[in-house]
């Protein structure tokens, strides 16, 4: 194991030792906060009790088709527009502002226009993500070697062809990247609308216990998103380098 | 350098344009049920701006804000040099930091209304875990991306640790961390709108979430379109800052 490596495990530990001293020793209150050690113990009655599992699919079935709305919409998008400079560059200053706008104010909007149900929070997750993939695809396609296209060229390949046997293949860790940033805002945006205004999923679930002190539900379930997320960024990180390292631009 | 910057002015003008464009015929598919034309938004945040009680959120938002937003920035700062100054803990560090970025922060809220209790130090502090990450990596990739020269300058000259970050590794991060400061300003305005629509009494997050309540069409477009200009504009003006000083780096 790295010196990295220990050093993480380490910073957790600490940091989860820190708060059970804390709960116990008084400084957190119960209601505020229950002990690590009880949180863990919530969390398996909760796993195993299952009452909660057509909430956490019910998000989990959302974040994933956010997801994949995101990525094949961001794709297609930053393929067809690396084509057409002009529009491309018209286009610069709302990339570069986008993530300054809080796309969740809109989620009021979205509720007037299509009622309260998945549609909106598809929607919000959906936005959050595909600019980060178009963004990121395009980045990665002007990266393509010249020589690469024209080869495409000489095999008298279409736009289309080219696209999914050259320069796309060539893309791929970029395509893992905008996959990361496409999940990790699918997350954001589902479970961030949940816990604004829904009626039901994880997100809400957090909200409903909170406003009833229910911490034995509140703590694990937070515990449980927490743990989703990285571990599945963790995962996709750890692909992306071992693609980048294959081909030694680490 | 002139014609870049013409042409930058041409593309946002078309933009905007473009936009505006959309919005209205968005809204003749949509309909007056859910939504207003530009030119009806326009003239009810005239009518919104001359209550008093918008300026009353505007004014509880914006101090959040502000506070959320200087918290943030003092606490990235400190931790990006902390951690960029010694090069295991940049090491092990930099992933989860990038990993905590990560997350849905929004699910850390009811724990910081528990710890912080309901009002404005919960609002303070929820955009303040949203701004903090994106300066402390940006000022951590800086602060370890120093060229090695003048570090060593620094060693030669037995500058001391204070000294070396004032007078070298600061001076040569501030393109970045100013980077940091622009993400992390847009972040926190995110955070603390966020943390106002699911609990508070005051704000334009609360604002937003009453007007679902009472169906005002007005105000929930009047409002967003407020936030959209506020945030677009700002970040317009800190990007081109931005850019002059990587420019000039």
């Amino acid at each position: 194991m790295s010196r990295a490596t220990l050093y993480q495990i380490g910073v957790v530990a600490g940091f989860v030792l820190l708060l059970e001293a804390l709960c116990l020793g008084g400084v957190i209150d119960k209601i505020t906060m229950p002990p690590p050690h009880r949180i863990a113990i919530d969390f398996v009655k909760l796993m195993r009790s299952g009452k909660l599992y057509p909430e956490i699919g019910k998000s989990l079935a959302n974040v994933l088709l956010a997801f994949v709305l995101a990525y094949v919409v961001g794709i297609a998008t930053g393929t067809v527009l690396h084509g057409f400079k002009t529009v491309r560059e018209t286009l610069d200053p709302l990339f570069a502002t986008y993530y300054a706008v809080p796309i969740f104010a809109f989620y009021p909007l979205f509720i007037l226009i299509f009622g309260l149900g998945d549609g909106p929070q598809l929607l919000i997750g959906f936005l959050l993500g595909v600019v980060a993939v178009i963004v990121t695809i395009l980045n990665g396609l002007d990266r393509v070697p010249r020589v690469l296209r024209k080869t495409a060229l000489i095999g008298r390949m279409g736009p289309f062809e080219t696209a999914t046997h050259v320069t796309l293949p060539f893309c791929a860790p970029y395509l893992l990247t905008a996959a990361k940033l496409a999940l990790a805002y699918a997350f954001i945006g589902v479970i961030g609308s949940e816990f604004i205004m829904a009626r039901n999923g994880m997100g809400y679930e957090i909200g409903f216990a909170y406003t009833n002190f229910d911490n034995a539900t509140m703590y694990p379930l937070i515990v449980l998103i927490l743990l989703l997320s990285i571990i599945l960024n963790g995962i996709l990180t750890h692909w992306e380098k071992r693609l980048l390292a294959r081909r030694g631009q680490q | 350098m002139m014609g870049e910057g013409r042409k930058s002015l041409r593309n946002t003008i078309v933009l905007i344009g473009g936009l505006l464009i959309f919005w209205q015929l968005m809204y003749f598919v949509v309909g007056d049920v859910a939504m207003r034309s530009p030119w009806q938004t326009m003239r009810s945040t005239v009518e919104l701006a001359r209550t008093d009680w918008f300026w009353l959120d505007v004014d509880s938002t914006m101090r959040a804000f502000a506070a959320a937003l200087a918290i943030a920035i003092m606490l990235g700062l400190l931790i990006g040099f902390a951690l960029g100054l010694h090069r295991l803990s940049a090491e092990a560090m930099e992933p989860m930091l990038v990993a905590l970025y990560s997350i849905p922060k929004i699910t850390l809220y009811p724990i910081i209304l528990l710890v912080f209790g309901l009002g404005m130090s919960a609002k303070i502090a929820f955009g303040a875990i949203h701004g903090i990450i994106p300066v402390a990596l940006f000022t951590l990739g800086a602060v370890r991306s120093t060229r090695p020269i003048f570090v060593k300058t620094g060693r030669v000259l037995k500058l001391s640790k204070p000294a070396m970050v004032r007078s070298i590794l600061f001076p040569a991060a501030v393109p970045e961390i100013f980077t940091g400061i622009r993400v992390g300003f847009s972040l926190t305005l995110i955070g603390t709108v966020l943390g106002e629509m699911f609990a508070s009494q005051h704000g334009l997050g609360h604002l937003l979430m009453n007007a679902i309540g009472l169906y005002n069409v007005e105000v929930i477009m009047s409002v967003t379109f407020l936030l959209v200009v506020f945030a677009a504009s700002v970040n317009g003006i800190l990007l081109a800052i931005d850019r002059r000083l990587h420019f000039r780096a």
